[in-house]
């Protein structure tokens, strides 16, 4: 179907209103994180390894609490014990046991009268360390003279003999690998590396926490999850979780980064300690910098052979990747699943590993694992392409996945919308832009799966005929629009008359998390399954009014109206009247659905980038920049483009200049914006967006997720753009001005 | 901590002089109320001199050149048509520090006395040979904007000394100068090097010069060297070839977080080509 006949079909899906969160975020009346407090409220600080790797030998709060005003000081030994697997590393991570694990790490917690206080008390605190080896880099730990970080904590996949800091292996693929490379006329292998970078969202991470002695809780908190906050919670404290109820606030980004846990048990367990006051906790951003979740940092092999007309023959990765000193949290298994998926290819083969380091504990962070993948597979594909005098767009065309073939990490492609990108993406005026000196232009595909998952949505009418959604999936990038234009199309009313709710742990079932990109996809398939039940009783109403049969009548333009002529003469029933008197007919009227949301539909995309790169100082310009991406279909086209354009920005940020640096001692070195460098906005050309829309068949209004995929083609875009510049080929990021005027240099003299 | 809030410099002065502990005093605050807040820097005595008469006027000279008071922000110094046409390297260095909301704070007296290398507005002024006029226990001084920065967060200033004003000298005939810094980014970012250039010119053969060189050694510090390279000539290519190799022998970089010593030998040897190119244009443009 021609895209737009798919726009014209609907009243409100495709169409641009006002966010309804928009005028309180542009007037300060939104409430996030920091803004909740409440009477009697004491005030946290955190108190946190300076080293990088260091038993700690001794904790003395004595001065602390010697303080007037210092009301409770915990340490680990508040914390139950016996706790096993993931809680186990979430508790760890929460505060150190007996050896903190990286710079940053929490080892103790103060709660007092005032912030200031609070942070004079956790200077008060005396902890004796000693001080153990540390190592940072993956390649680094895999070593076997690496220090080990935490013996025994190898699951069973790890192959005899590798360092106790592997903790995971994981292989799979299809095809003849040996029959594959033979086939290929051009075989090349190249390593990639990629540094941590963090989601850098504007908002710390803050909560307002209250607990007694009974075990029942109270927490108002920045969070993309407010049932995971509820579970860990308990979890690390040995509290039921139904006896704690958890609201999120407003939150300023996440990113993935606020889908777990960091510092929200030790609010509630000072609070615990200190008599059931509220406890407040805002970290700062060095705090937030040190001691939450980057992503991993990785480092990658990747073998390719292609045919001199362009067919990929067969393929090869061998990725590692750090997520710091916990097991599980690096995303090495998306990584894997993500690096070839792009493009069907006979014989491919994964291998990757989970290492340990003296890192915070990574996070998700947008498309986890697939920018990574992307930097490596995506470049060697680009460098080969030059090689064999191709161009690397007509190449990832020609071996693009389509529906029905299988895809590199198992499953059967449904309806998928990767060629239709690419095709617009090669269109498009950009490309036609001519180039001049230190210029280059490159591109690259990505990738990411997208997520459905536990969802929980109920839907009321109200006495006016408005309607209330509540949902359970935070809004970090304008669900609430979508949410709501959804509803008000399936019911047929006006936008405005919709309020969508993000509600408390109390109000719905179990929600996971907005992560996945599943909030418009899982939540909005919720509220209209929500919205039709709603109308089904309607219906029911007015057919009891009239007399007829329930299924006599139908909804139309939000409101009910006989069937056809035979149902009977009856004006249309609006909802407003419905509302008005369903205390007389019946009771309140809901709609309420939960589900483990299937269907979900993949997203690919395309990028092209042209950048100028400064031959004397190896800076690099961002000129303009294409981001092609399929939506499935835009509720709302605006937010999709803004996702489209914030996945850039931080992809782009990630390629150029932002990393983790760490001195020798293994502290962290950068942890302000001034210094981790995330791109300003006057580094950005506007990021030119085209949304195709290929509808995901598992969706009411054919959603795929937008938010993730955008991330994934920038690191590649770029290393290929910098390349077309300056013949120099990056494949280590950032590329920051001294690595590519290396680069340049080495070239120059080579 | 005490705060004060003095009506004189004589009174700052005397505050400062018999506090015994860490002393700062507060203009615009956009260094020393960030590492009050970072708990890097927590003084004891806070001296706030915004509250002196005076301190946010820009005035002429006897002699022609400008008096700049202590609290003119970078955004006042940047609309003031008459500093920007005399002296627009000491202008454009200014306006480099910080955001636009910090421009309506940060301060030429505050950068200096913060004592970075990487000071932004500082190789500006001595590239000028711009003045500090002081004034302490042992009474008035003017000092040479070269002579105050000691080493990192360091100065030369002594206890109980306090700086007054800042004063440009009279631009004079065919006079130019320029500022550039290298940072990663476009804005919002500390600088990996910093060059300034001022010269003056007889017809197109350079007559004078001072550059003063910023994050590539422990303080913001002139290159006599470097001024010698072009001294005489026409800003040829040998001269220029010439300027980048005694700029970067003048060059004694660290590695760290922002950049790597050989990387900031490699940029200072640019940037100061490329100042000295656009210090020289605006020399020829400059009127008698």
């Amino acid at each position: 179907m021609p895209k737009d006949d798919l726009k014209t079909a609907y009243r409100l899906v495709g169409t641009r209103p006002n966010r309804p969160d928009g005028l309180d975020k542009v007037t300060g009346r939104a409430r996030y994180g920091a803004d909740i407090s409440a009477p009697g409220m004491l005030h946290a600080a955190v108190v946190r390894s300076p080293h990088a790797h260091a038993r700690i030998v001794r904790i003395d709060a004595s001065k602390a609490l010697a303080l007037d005003g210092v009301k409770a000081v915990i340490t680990r030994a508040d914390f139950p014990t016996g706790l096993t697997g993931d809680d186990w590393n979430l508790q760890e991570n929460t505060l150190a046991g007996d050896v903190a694990l990286y710079d940053g790490h929490a080892v103790a917690a103060v709660a007092a009268t005032s912030k200031l206080l609070a942070q004079d008390a956790a200077r008060l605190v005396e902890v004796e360390y000693e001080v153990l080896p540390h190592v940072i880099d993956v390649d680094a730990a895999m070593q076997p003279d690496a220090p080990i970080i935490r013996a025994g904590t190898a699951d069973h996949s790890v192959p005899e003999g590798m360092h106790p800091n592997v903790v995971k292996y994981i292989e799979f693929g299809h095809g003849d690998m040996d029959a594959g490379f033979a086939a290929a006329d051009l075989v090349r292998a190249q390593s990639y590396k990629t540094e941590a970078t963090h989601q850098g969202y504007i908002e710390p991470h803050a909560c307002l926490g209250q607990m007694g002695e009974d075990g029942k809780g109270e927490m108002w908190v920045c969070t993309q999850g407010q049932w995971y906050i509820r579970r860990m919670c308990s979890a690390v404290l040995g509290t039921e979780a139904s006896q704690l109820r958890v609201t999120p606030s407003e939150i300023g980004g996440g990113f993935g980064g606020k889908t777990t846990i960091f510092m929200e048990p030790l609010a509630l367990a000072l609070s615990r300690k200190a008599g059931g006051r509220p406890v407040k906790l805002v970290m700062s951003r060095a705090e937030v910098l040190r001691a939450t979740g980057p992503t991993a940092s990785a480092s990658m092999d990747v073998k390719m052979g292609m045919k001199a007309d362009g067919t990929i023959t067969a393929a090869s990765v061998n990725f590692r990747m750090q997520g710091g000193a916990f097991i599980g949290s690096s995303p090495v298994g998306e990584a894997l699943s993500c690096a070839l998926a792009c493009y069907t290819v006979p014989a491919v083969f994964h291998q990757g590993y989970e290492v340990l380091a003296n890192r915070p504990k990574a996070a998700a962070y947008r498309a986890p694992g697939s920018p990574m993948a992307a930097f490596a597979v995506e470049s060697l594909l680009d460098e080969m392409c030059v090689e064999l005098g191709l161009d690397a767009l007509v190449v990832r065309l020609k071996n693009a996945a389509r529906e029905g073939a299988k895809a590199s990490y198992g499953p059967t492609y449904n309806r998928i919308g990767l060629v239709e990108s690419l095709e617009a993406a090669m269109a498009h005026a950009n490309l036609k832009v001519p180039l001049g000196p230190n210029q280059g232009r490159g591109s690259a595909a990505g990738f990411w799966f997208n997520h459905g998952g536990e969802t929980s949505v109920s839907l009321a009418i109200g006495e006016d005929g408005t309607v209330t959604v509540s949902v359970g999936t935070p809004d970090v990038g304008g669900s609430r629009a979508s949410l709501g234009m959804m509803t008000a199309e399936t019911l047929g009313i006006a936008y405005e008359s919709v309020r969508v709710n993000i509600v408390e742990t109390g109000a719905l079932g179990v929600n996971e998390p907005t992560h996945g990109s599943r909030a418009t996809f899982a939540s909005g398939l919720a509220a209209v399954e929500a919205a039709k039940q709603a109308i089904a009783q309607m219906c029911a109403r007015a057919a009891a009014e009239w007399g007829i049969d329930a299924e006599a009548v139908e909804w139309l333009d939000g409101a009910a109206v006989p069937a056809g002529p035979n149902a009977g003469k009856f004006p249309p029933m609006s909802i407003a009247e419905i509302g008005a008197k369903m205390g007389s007919t019946g009771g309140p009227i809901s709609g309420h659905h939960e589900v483990t949301a299937g269907g979900v539909g993949a997203s690919f995309g395309a990028h092209v980038v042209d950048v100028e790169v400064d031959p004397e100082t190896g800076r690099t310009t961002v000129l303009r920049y294409l981001v092609v991406q399929d939506a499935g279909r835009a509720i709302h086209p605006a937010y999709v483009e803004g996702q489209y354009q914030g996945g850039a920005v931080q992809g782009i940020g990630w390629a150029l200049n932002e990393e983790y640096v760490y001195g020798a001692d293994g502290r962290l070195q950068n942890t302000v914006f001034l210094d981790y460098r995330i791109p300003v906005a006057s580094d950005l050309p506007m990021i030119d967006t085209v949304i195709v829309e290929v509808p995901n068949p598992g969706h009411p209004y054919g959603v795929r997720g937008v938010g993730e995929t955008g991330i994934t083609p920038p690191l590649p875009a770029l290393a290929n753009a910098i390349a077309a510049a300056t013949g120099a080929r990056l494949r280590s990021l950032p590329m920051s001005p001294p690595k590519v005027l290396a680069a340049i240099k080495a070239k120059a003299h080579g | 901590m005490r705060f004060h809030t003095p009506k004189t410099f004589e009174q700052a002065a005397t505050i400062a002089a018999g506090a015994s502990g860490l002393t700062r005093f507060l203009a615009g605050g956009t260094d020393v109320l960030v590492q009050l807040r970072a708990a890097i820097v927590t003084p004891d005595d806070l001296i706030d001199l915004k509250h002196i008469p005076g301190v946010k006027d820009i005035s002429r000279t006897a002699e022609g050149g400008w008096r700049i008071g202590i609290a003119v922000s970078g955004a006042e110094l940047g609309r003031h048509t008459g500093v920007c046409a005399d002296w627009p390297g000491v202008v454009e260095g200014m306006q480099l520090v910080g955001s636009t909301q910090v421009q309506g704070r940060a301060t030429l007296v505050g950068n200096l006395c913060n004592g970075s290398p990487a000071a932004d507005s500082v190789p500006g002024m001595m590239a000028a040979g711009a003045m500090v006029s002081v004034i302490g226990p042992q009474g008035s001084r003017a000092v040479a904007v070269e002579d105050i920065p000691a080493g990192p967060s360091r100065t030369t200033l002594l206890p109980g000394e306090v700086i007054t004003a800042i004063v440009l000298p009279p631009r004079g005939a065919h006079g130019g100068d320029a500022y550039l810094r290298f940072i990663p980014r476009t804005e919002m970012d500390i600088a990996v090097v910093g060059v300034a250039v001022n010269l003056r010119r007889d017809g197109a053969r350079i007559t004078e010069a001072r550059i003063a060189l910023g994050a590539v050694g422990p303080k913001v510090m002139l290159a006599p060297a470097a001024a010698q390279a072009i001294m005489g000539t026409t800003l040829d290519e040998a001269a220029l070839a010439a300027l980048s190799a005694a700029a970067i022998a003048a060059s004694t970089p660290i590695s760290d977080k922002r950049g790597t010593a050989t990387f900031r030998k490699d940029i200072v040897g640019v940037l100061v080509q490329r100042a000295a190119r656009i210090a020289y244009a605006r020399a020829e443009g400059a009127s008698a």
